[in-house]
């Protein structure tokens, strides 16, 4: 069965190429089939070669497909070749599972929409895109996925093209994750130069066999590669892009966050785990990247009052998360928050996009409320995958993967103390903000009346992936609860365990217990705030200090302002300035000259035939002159 | 007798007598045609002829025609007022 590997990328690129070829022909209902079968054929896939993978491991946990040589120029092969091992298996089982989900709710979701089959080709392209990052065994392979992943987030985002701001969203997407890039493919260069090879197993290993641990090579590859991460993963200081970006249509946003795109940056780090325990600088600065990121996230998420920007805020949090624990050197807790993050913010996004669509794409939280009764699914769904974004001890998984990398936080040899109160600190906060949110939207007095009612496509997606919120943790709990590892251990097949660090005063125990009790904190003071005594939210925003505070953390701590001020507008400043350099006399001067052409010949036209009778004349005789005695 | 139609051609603003001209300088390559032929003895000369002949009436009848348009766009019949071309 793994054999049909290469199966996983291909279906969804066949799926794209038929919609984008056909899909302006074809109905709806083909079109809905081609654009999820695509993703769930895809999903089928992964899940069988999962099973096989499972039952009869290959040599060394790790197989490679390798189907054709891409290029053969002077010793420089690049392959298109599959790689599978654990990490890239769980990657892609998520990936495709959750995107079949999010496809699923979409054929339901846009169904008004003029751009159906366009939508699902974008959706289609995206998915093998971040596939072929998943799988791809070579860097330029790795590449292609990333910048075709890159792309998609661009086409999707700016998908209703006809409001200017849904454009401008798009393209500042695209440019911010391109300074990344920028780094990403300097980092990528780097290497080759030095290591000679683009084979990314090959890579890892001549880089630990030729560069000394905290060598120069060593931190500025694992700095660049960074900066790659950060722009596509959306953490500081690159994060601006994510809050806009909720221009797109809601499934669009939902693949961004819980699937493809934000999550490729937490891939790469782990994918190249080698070299950044060789450069332990850099690996220290994943750990506080993700640390300020998911505070700075947290704090922010609490002013917005457009429902999916808090959404969008939060992934940038979790995410945060993530780089956290891949800067302790946690990698599979990484990868356990991803999985769960997977699910629980899909859900999120997609029972948002029921409550938007009933209220006529109504996006303000304030205008919400009491919506329990009227979208009891998208209740239920919403408030178990808020919980687990949140926290809630025991049945959430969300509690089991982050209560893991809080730990490992402490616990891991490169952990430390302050990494660890401030982990529990943004739980407050995630547990603050979740409950804001569902507090106004769900409960208090309906203000706006429901129009539409979501459809079975719409349910059980959410419904499926509500469960999955909740069983997904059960694969790895700590000791005092069952003691399950099966997910580390699958995942230690292919990424190192973390280092044990010298531990005093808590204990696991007592690590969760304070994640229980932020949890709670936040939970029955947001609960007072924003549900009991409205006028003390009000109250705290009235004060001047409050004030700033709200304004500042609602404007993202200024990071668009500052940027603006310091890019944008000295570049706008430059173009002012330099527009009458030398170049540009050139092509003015040509210009000129072809003018001066045309003043000159235009006399000549003076709309008298006689004029031109006697031209002919006048050119015959002299063409006859010439032929008779020349 | 052609330079003589070639001058009306350039010289006269009336268009009946550019007309006239141009007729003028149809018989004269018709009369070349004609004069060629007897000087060498071959029928193809008249042929010709015959041809310019059919030709020239037809390009008259064109010819006429867009005089009578003019006539009515202008209200004259001097070439030089239709001038809207000019560059």
């Amino acid at each position: 069965m793994l054999k049909g590997l290469w199966l996983i990328p291909t279906l969804p690129l066949a799926g794209f190429l038929v919609l984008a070829i056909l899909g302006p022909r074809l109905a709806r209902k083909p079109v809905a089939i081609v654009g999820v079968g695509s993703i769930g054929l895809s999903a089928l896939a992964s899940l069988l070669i999962a099973a096989s993978f499972l039952a009869s491991p290959p040599a060394g946990y790790a197989y490679t497909q390798t189907l054709w040589t891409w290029i053969d120029v002077g010793g420089f092969q690049p392959r298109i070749a599959f790689y599978l091992d654990a990490l890239s298996l769980l990657m892609t089982l998520v990936v495709t599972f959750v995107s079949f989900l999010i496809h699923w709710y979409s054929a339901e979701f846009m169904l008004d929409d003029e751009g159906y089959s366009r939508f699902f080709a974008y959706m289609n392209l995206f998915v093998a895109s971040m596939v072929t990052l998943l799988l791809g065994n070579n860097l330029l392979l790795f590449f292609l996925g990333w910048e075709g992943v890159g792309l998609c987030s661009y086409l999707l985002i700016g998908f209703w093209y006809t409001d200017p701001i849904n454009g401008l969203a798009a393209r500042k997407a695209f440019i911010v994750t391109r300074v990344g890039d920028t780094a990403l493919i300097v980092g990528l260069f780097l290497m080759y130069t030095h290591l000679h090879t683009i084979d990314i197993q090959e890579l890892m290993r001549r880089a630990s066999q030729h560069w000394a641990g905290g060598s120069g090579l060593a931190v500025a590859a694992g700095l660049l590669l960074l900066g790659g991460a950060v722009g596509k993963s959306v953490q500081l200081p690159l994060q601006t892009w994510l809050p806009d970006a909720m221009a797109g249509p809601t499934p669009t946003s939902a693949l961004i966050h819980a699937a493809t795109m934000v999550t490729a940056g937490v891939y790469l780090i782990a994918r190249t785990h080698v070299l950044y325990s060789l450069a332990p600088v850099a690996q220290e600065a994943v750990a506080i990247v993700g640390i300020a990121t998911l505070i700075l996230a947290g704090l922010s998420a609490l002013t917005q009052w457009d429902i999916k920007r808090v959404l969008a805020y939060s992934t940038i949090s979790q995410i945060g998360y993530m780089f956290l624990a891949l800067g302790v050197g946690a990698w599979s807790a990484a990868l356990f928050h991803f999985m769960t993050h997977a699910f629980f913010k899909a859900l999120l996004f997609l029972s948002a996009g029921i409550v938007t669509n009933a209220l006529h794409n109504e996006h303000n939280m304030f205008k919400m409320g009491g919506l329990r009764k009227e979208l009891p699914v998208a209740f239920w769904t919403f408030l178990i995958g808020g919980c687990s974004l949140a926290g809630l001890p025991l049945i959430t998984a969300g509690f089991y993967s982050k209560g893991l990398i809080i730990w490992q936080a402490r616990a891991a040899a490169s952990g430390s103390t302050a990494l660890w109160v401030l982990s529990i600190v943004g739980v407050l906060l995630t547990s603050l903000y979740t409950f804001r949110l569902i507090f106004l939207v769900f409960f208090g007095d309906a203000k706006s009346r429901v129009s539409r009612k979501p459809g079975y496509a719409m349910k059980v997606p959410v419904i499926v992936l509500g469960v999955l919120s909740i069983l997904g943790g059960f694969v790895d709990t700590p000791w005092f609860l069952g003691n399950v590892h099966r997910f580390s251990d699958f995942l230690q097949t292919s990424l190192p365990p973390p280092v044990e660090g010298q531990i005093h005063g808590v204990s696991e125990l007592g690590s969760e217990g304070l994640v229980g009790l932020a949890f709670a904190i936040g939970l029955c003071f947001s609960y007072l705030v924003f549900l009991r005594r409205r006028n003390l939210a009000e109250a705290l925003t009235a004060r001047p200090l409050g004030k700033a505070l709200h304004q500042f953390w609602f404007a993202d701590w200024g990071m668009d302002w500052l940027y603006d001020k310091l890019f944008v507008q000295p570049v706008l400043w430059f173009a002012r300035v330099d527009k009458q350099d030398f170049i540009d006399l050139l092509y003015t001067g040509i210009a000129r000259l072809s003018e001066l052409f045309y003043r000159a010949v235009r006399t000549t036209e003076t709309g008298r035939v006689r004029w031109y009778a006697a031209g002919i004349v006048f050119g015959s005789v002299v063409f006859a002159a010439i032929v008779l005695f020349l | 007798m052609f330079a003589l139609g070639l001058i009306g051609l350039l010289v006269r603003r009336n268009l009946i007598f550019i007309l006239m001209s141009i007729e003028v300088m149809l018989n004269a390559a018709g009369l070349a045609f004609v004069v060629a032929g007897s000087r060498w003895m071959q029928p193809d000369g008249q042929v010709m002829f015959i041809f310019i002949l059919a030709m020239a009436a037809a390009e008259v009848a064109v010819g006429l025609a867009l005089v009578l348009q003019f006539y009515h766009l202008h209200k004259s019949l001097d070439a030089d007022a239709a001038s809207e071309m000019r560059g």
